[in-house]
């Protein structure tokens, strides 16, 4: 096979109606959405209506979504941002031991700097612990940050739950901040009526643009900007805007949203047939993170026991097949702060890879990628014993 | 008058019968690394030689300091045999020195040519007090001058600088011959090749890459310590990539766990000693240290090296690791070389080498191996990249 992709968690193939959409604000309406002449009302036109794409697609408003450069920028903007406006309130943060690099890190930095940090533990199926939520959050707590679906294992976490511990807290000053970058095209969002305050996206993950992202910004919440300048952005992200991204992401939002329920249901079936053939064609496997259908349709996390992730991803890469150990972004470390956080053996976690695939993932492929598991992970567990 | 560069030579100096071949090998390495700069003329006059560059001076600078056998680089300026002319030289050159604070300065003449009207006393006291009198803060120090005003008279012209950059002196590179040189990603074995390139070494590096156990970013990594090295030696390496993996699926497959290492070094060696062969080389160089890792015991090095006729040449063997990082962040290798991807020598260890390997047994677990049929395929299958520097 010509080329099978299954590091979507990654990134996704940019899907050609996205493109061609993006060609506009380069080749013709290239104004400054700033600029007062006709030429920059043009852009900041396109610029609205990729804003209402994609609010619409959450049920916000769309002066409610600020553009950024991606879920990273998105994540660092809810954290900093929120401990600048509402430091008088407290100093005590939570999140869970499984969140994305992006969130995991300025929390880390925050706490050497003498902030109260809470990271919460998760179960064997990656699930977070409530109870545990429910003790440490006090009225001195002021950010609550939890990831919608964890990037490595496709956990889901249980956020109507979360919501319903946090709402008694808000008064005295605190965001609850939701990180739905693996969500977005594959559950509903909806925050028409939720306590959500704060929520991550990212364009790339979604068939978008690299580059383009949102963070919702509900109503009413007042955060610090971390790049000041030119006021864009509702005064929240100063910067030229990316026109073309931010179009590109509106684009991709939309035709997720409207296409969803059928590519759910197809990643869903494939990801299953993927699980079993693996089950079924080798011994010493095992699937990490949620039961096969009750976590995202688009994540699989399997140990091959006795074969180095990294080692595999290269064998399988010769024939074609795309995958990644643990997260991309963090593919540098031998070890996975997710699957250390759910307790897997040393060993299992060396033998991790992450399977993710898109709407463009086909039955053939699936198996196809089984066939080739079946030949090379006991060759590479003969060759290194 | 006019600004060129002067170079300064120890070493070969002293070579006697040979100087000129050394010299020649020199001027013919500084004219390939400022080749991509734009013109220039490297030539030689009694003892010197001199680079004019249209190029600008920094670079040139920089590019010369990197060409093994330079000992000093030192912008000048050339002026006819008349002392006016030298004494406005030495002046402008002394103001470039100038920092605004008290400093102390110093001229130092040499007269090679004794029809000067002016002897060497004459020379530094006259320029010295015209100095003197056209700047300020400047004092004299005979003894630790932070500014030495270099005069020389030569036979046609006078050459005069203030500046003088430390080269990384050493011997030209293919003044010595060539050698293999065996690369891995590693901290240890590009510091290795640069110091046998400082002896006037000139460098076969050989990789060996063995997909997917080692990925195509540690091949990367290869490529661009090669980059690095490639700077000190007229900007061109040609680096030998051998495809190794079949030959490590055998060893795994045909010989005991614990002797993979040391037999998996044993045929890199080989390899690399064929390849060096074919290319005329005389010696291989590793990275080798002693004691750090099971295969690098005393016992295992005599196992490894019985199987080329080749002198092998271990620069490294006297430094401690502090001692080699310390070289590899000099020359610029050493945040390549920490690039977290694994190579073949750290994804392949056995759980339990041997430290003290026979080579009796080794040989005997050598049988099983088609090594002839092996050996040739992995030389047949060997890329061969040209890294430039730039």
């Amino acid at each position: 096979m010509e080329e099978v992709y299954l590091d979507n968690s990654a990134t996704t193939k940019v899907k050609d109606k996205v493109i061609e959409t993006m060609m506009k604000p380069m080749k013709e309406v290239y104004g400054n959405p700033s600029s007062l002449h006709s030429m920059g009302i043009e852009a900041e036109k396109l610029l609205k209506k990729a804003r209402r794409k994609v609010a619409k697609a959450i049920r916000a408003d769309a002066e409610e979504i600020i553009f950024t450069s991606g879920g990273t920028e998105a994540n660092n903007l809810a954290i900093k941002g929120t401990i600048n406006t509402l430091q008088r309130y407290g100093n005590h943060l939570i999140t869970t031991k499984i969140e994305h690099s992006s969130t995991l890190h300025p929390l880390q930095d925050l706490e050497k700097e003498g902030w109260e940090v809470t990271f919460l533990d998760v179960d064997e199926k990656g699930i977070l612990d409530l109870e545990q939520l429910a003790e440490v959050i006090s009225e001195d707590t002021i950010l609550v940050s939890i990831m919608q679906v964890n990037n490595e294992v496709g956990s889901i976490q249980p956020i109507k739950e979360v919501e319903k511990i946090v709402q008694d807290y808000q008064d005295s000053g605190l965001y609850l901040h939701i990180d739905a970058v693996q969500a977005l095209d594959k559950l509903e969002i909806n925050l028409s009526n939720s306590s959500i305050d704060l929520l991550s996206m990212s364009g790339h993950k979604i068939h978008g643009p690299k580059g383009s992202g949102a963070l919702y910004i509900a109503d009413g919440t007042r955060l610090k900007s971390l790049i000041t300048g030119g006021g864009q952005e509702f005064g929240y992200r100063a910067g030229t805007e990316n026109v073309a991204g931010y179009v590109g992401f509106g684009e991709a939002v939309k035709l997720a949203t409207t296409e969803v329920e059928a590519d759910v249901e197809q990643m869903q079936k494939l990801k299953e047939e993927l699980a079993a053939g693996i089950k079924d064609g080798l011994e010493g496997v095992q699937i990490n993170g949620p039961e096969v259908t009750a976590g995202v349709p688009h994540i699989l996390n399997v140990s091959f026991q006795g074969v180095k992730g990294e080692v595999l991803v290269h064998a399988l890469e010769a024939e074609n097949i795309y995958v990644s150990t643990g997260s991309a972004c963090s593919s540098k470390d031998s070890k996975s702060h997710v699957l250390a956080a759910m307790g897997l053996e040393q060993k299992a976690m060396e033998g991790a890879i992450r399977f993710s695939l898109s709407s463009f993932t086909s039955k053939e492929e699936i198996s196809y990628t089984v066939e080739k598991l079946k030949e090379i992970v006991p060759r590479l567990r003969q060759i290194t014993g | 008058m006019k600004d060129l560069v002067l170079i300064r030579y120890g070493e070969i100096g002293t070579k006697g019968g040979n100087r000129h071949l050394f010299e020649d090998k020199l001027i013919a390495n500084i004219k390939e690394n400022l080749a991509s700069l734009g013109k220039s003329k490297v030539y030689k006059t009694d003892g010197r030689i001199f680079v004019e560059s249209e190029a600008e001076l920094d670079l040139v600078n920089e590019r010369l300091q990197k060409v093994f056998g330079i000992v000093g680089v030192c912008p000048a300026r050339e002026t006819a045999l008349d002392f006016e002319e030298i004494k406005q030289a030495g002046l402008e050159l002394v103001e470039r020195e100038l920092s605004g604070q008290a400093q102390t300065f110093k001229v130092e003449t040499r007269r090679t040519n004794k029809d000067f009207e002016y002897d060497t006393m004459d020379i530094n006291r006259e320029l010295g007090a015209y100095v003197l009198q056209n700047t300020e803060n400047l004092t004299v120090d005979v003894h630790e001058p932070e500014i030495r005003l270099n005069v020389e008279i030569r036979y046609k012209k006078a050459y005069v600088y203030a500046m003088d950059l430390p080269g990384v002196a050493g011997l030209p590179v293919g003044s010595s011959g060539k050698a293999g040189l065996l690369l891995s990603g590693g901290i240890d074995s590009p510091v290795a090749g640069w110091m046998a390139m400082k002896r006037g070494v000139e460098l076969l590096p050989i990789y060996f890459h063995s997909p997917p156990f080692t990925s195509d970013r540690a091949k990367e990594k290869v490529i661009d310590l090669c980059r690095v090295l490639a700077a000190y030696c007229g900007g061109q390496l040609k680096l030998r990539v051998v495809p190794f993996t079949d030959f490590q699926t055998a060893i795994s497959d045909n010989c005991p766990q614990k002797l993979l290492t040391i037999i998996m070094r044993r045929m890199m060696m080989k390899i690399a000693e064929e390849i060096t062969i074919q290319e005329e080389g005389k010696a291989l160089i590793t990275g080798e240290s002693i004691g750090q890792v099971a295969s690098q015991t005393l016992d295992s090095m005599r196992v490894t090296n019985v199987i080329t006729d080749l002198p092998v040449f271990r620069p490294v063997i006297g430094l401690d690791k502090n001692e080699i990082k310390k070289i590899a962040k000099k020359i610029g290798s050493y945040e390549i070389s920490i690039r977290p991807y694994d190579d073949c020598c750290t994804l392949f260890v056995p759980d339990s080498p041997v430290t003290k390997p026979k080579l009796k047994f080794v040989k005997y677990a050598e049988e099983n191996l088609e090594i002839k049929e092996l050996l040739s395929e992995a030389i047949a299958g060997t890329e061969i990249i040209e890294v430039k520097s730039e």
